[in-house]
């Protein structure tokens, strides 16, 4: 068969999403960053939202998610994502708002911004993934790192004595009377990506309906971070993360 | 028609100056001496009549971003606090000026440092012209020395925001914040239309529609030489700013043979001290930076050739008098007198620094 006849609008199985751009990615080989990317281009392409949809970068690994995303951004300081996200959808309710952000964004410098834009219940998205694990940075502690895990900061594992407890800011969340919908998602399998897209769609869509705060959680691997292929760090994220952040809804409110 | 006066305190002026002027959000946290602002906009609730969201937030960090969020996409947005908050909003004012993003601070000062003093002071003087937060930036910054004032400058400081993509701040006191006066109210304008934002603010995050590229608010630039150009582009607006919006006002300054140089709630005791010292036969004249940046340096440099000496009366330890020193240049003699701590100057006390600083040495 000629290249020209594969082809073609009948034969198409699979294509980039439109809002995906040619940049190439600064993410490791194996992250998830990536397919959680192309699950928000899909999803708000699929909901016709593209010129309508305004995202919320992190600092972090996903500091630069503006430069794949064709979507309007605005890139915020470490941690503040939940409060910027909030001022531009109460002053424009007519748009869909997300923030993106990671553990350490998330869970620990903006833990008083994500609470309490989750408290209020503001019409956003938060998108989180946790990797338990500062990427960006070259692999530090996490609020979520597991115990005994090791990182460049508690390169003998994670010492409870010392460090404290991994934190469940899902679970916390979940608590809150702002927060429609609270689910744990994972990327490493075809099945796990269609089932976080689901939920993903269905976090937009709340949002848009006014329901509160909705947080879609990917428990995440970081190859880099880790120190492991990314075969193995999806093993070890099954074997160590799932066990501790189990995977489905912690709320979603109907 | 008859001029619609009202009697109101520095901080009612400003919250009702912000609704009239079409401001689109305010977002603020409690802290004294300007909690009246938050309280007012509660209490007229804006957003049943001009559609203006008013939000408490949960911290002053959390103010500033959303600030950052509102000015991001175009809107007219505005915080207030006290010194404390806003040191917190610091980094929160570094983001938005590495963004150049357009919006209105107001700072009613209080004594420091620390949790310091609810009383009023001019000790932060320092950190809002010369930084305060990290990075080579400036603020365009208004003092107001009467309630009239504070109502006038929530106007001028979102105009002169927008029009240079610069954040602007007022720099108040517990004073000007306090104290009644009569105010002229300014008339309603209108909240601009989403039409009218597109027009006026190409650049804003407002959704990204087909034909254009992508609006991306950020400070962050990772390749150096792209980001020193980003900062020549900075430097060259706030050489622009330095020339064309300086403002200052000169009371009693054409025969001086000396001057007091001070600012907000200051200049209006050296109203007084000048006043007093010609009722004794002491050629003094006071000049009012309105500007604290861009400063009126040029005026000052002038009046150094008339003037036999300056003296730079500021409820603080001493921190406009270095430029007011850095303008004469050594010409004639500059000193400073300042009361500290929330303690506020008499008019014979800041007459009798001049005589014994200024006049007898």
């Amino acid at each position: 068969m000629e290249l020209n006849e594969i082809i073609k609008p009948e034969n198409l199985v699979y294509e980039k999403p439109g809002l995906m751009n040619e940049n190439p990615m600064h993410y490791c080989p194996g992250c998830s960053h990536g397919v959680i990317h192309k699950l928000i281009a899909e999803v708000i392409a699929d909901m016709g939202m593209e010129d309508k949809t305004i995202g919320v970068s992190p600092v972090g690994c996903a500091v630069f998610a503006y430069n794949y995303l064709d979507i309007d951004w605005l890139e915020a300081a470490h941690g503040r994502a939940p409060a910027i996200a909030t001022a531009v959808k109460r002053l424009n309710p007519e748009k869909m708002v997300f923030t993106y952000q990671g553990d350490g964004d998330l869970a620990a410098i903006g833990t008083a911004e994500t609470i309490h834009a989750a408290n209020r219940g503001e019409n956003i998205v938060i998108v989180f993934v946790n990797n338990a694990i500062y990427g960006m940075t070259g692999g530090q502690m996490a609020p979520t790192t597991l115990e005994g895990m090791p990182t460049s900061t508690c390169p003998y594992g994670r010492n409870i004595a010392l460090n404290g407890y991994p934190l469940k800011i899902g679970n916390l969340l979940a608590q809150l009377e702002g927060t429609c919908l609270v689910t744990r998602q994972s990327v490493q399998t075809a099945a796990a990506v269609r089932k976080a897209k689901k939920m993903l769609r269905k976090a937009f869509e709340n949002s848009m309906a006014g329901k509160g705060t909705s947080v879609v959680e990917f428990v995440s691997t970081c190859s880099s971070g880790w120190k492991m292929t990314p075969e193995k760090a999806n093993k070890w994220m099954e074997e160590n993360m799932f066990p501790f952040y189990p995977l489905g809804d912690l709320k979603n409110k109907e | 028609m008859a001029e619609d006066v009202k009697l109101m305190k520095g901080n009612e002026a400003i919250a009702h100056a912000a609704i009239r002027y079409g401001v689109d959000g305010y977002f603020g946290y409690p802290i004294t001496p300007q909690s009246e602002i938050l309280e007012t906009l509660m209490a007229e609730m804006p957003w049943e009549t001009t559609g203006m969201v008013v939000l408490q937030a949960e911290s002053e960090v959390a103010a500033i971003n959303m600030v950052y969020g509102g000015a991001g996409t175009g809107k007219r947005v505005m915080t207030s606090s006290s010194s404390p908050g806003i040191s917190l909003k610091q980094e929160g004012i570094s983001y938005l000026a590495g963004a150049e993003l357009p919006c209105l601070i107001v700072n009613v000062m209080r004594g420091g440092p620390g949790l310091g003093t609810i009383q009023p002071s001019q000790a932060d003087y320092f950190q809002t012209v010369k930084g305060g937060g990290h990075g080579d930036y400036r603020l365009i910054t208004l003092a107001p020395s009467s309630v009239q004032e504070m109502a006038d400058f929530v106007g001028l400081g979102l105009e002169l925001a927008f029009k240079y993509n610069n954040p602007a701040i007022i720099l108040a006191d517990g004073i000007i914040g306090q104290m009644m006066e009569k105010v002229v109210l300014p008339p309603f304008h209108t909240r601009r239309t989403e039409e009218e934002i597109i027009a006026e603010c190409p650049w804003a995050a407002q959704g990204k529609t087909a034909g254009r590229k992508p609006n991306v608010i950020t400070s962050l630039e990772l390749d150096p030489a792209t980001m020193e150009e980003n900062n020549i582009r900075f430097q060259a607006k706030y050489r622009k700013i330095e020339e064309n919006e300086v403002r200052y006002e000169e009371f009693q300054c054409e025969d001086a043979e000396y001057l007091l140089i001070a600012f907000g709630s200051s200049a209006r005791i050296c109203q007084k001290v000048v006043e007093n010292a010609r009722a004794e036969g002491i050629k003094l004249g006071l000049l009012r930076p309105i500007t604290l940046w861009p400063f009126p340096k040029e005026v000052i440099k002038a009046y150094a050739d008339k003037v036999k000496g300056m003296l730079s009366v500021e409820l603080n330890a001493g921190q406009m008098v270095e430029d007011v020193r850095l303008a004469v240049n050594g010409k004639i003699k500059v000193e400073h007198f300042g009361r500290l701590g929330g303690i506020v100057f008499t008019p014979d006390e800041v007459l009798n620094a001049l005589k014994e600083l200024i006049i007898k040495k």
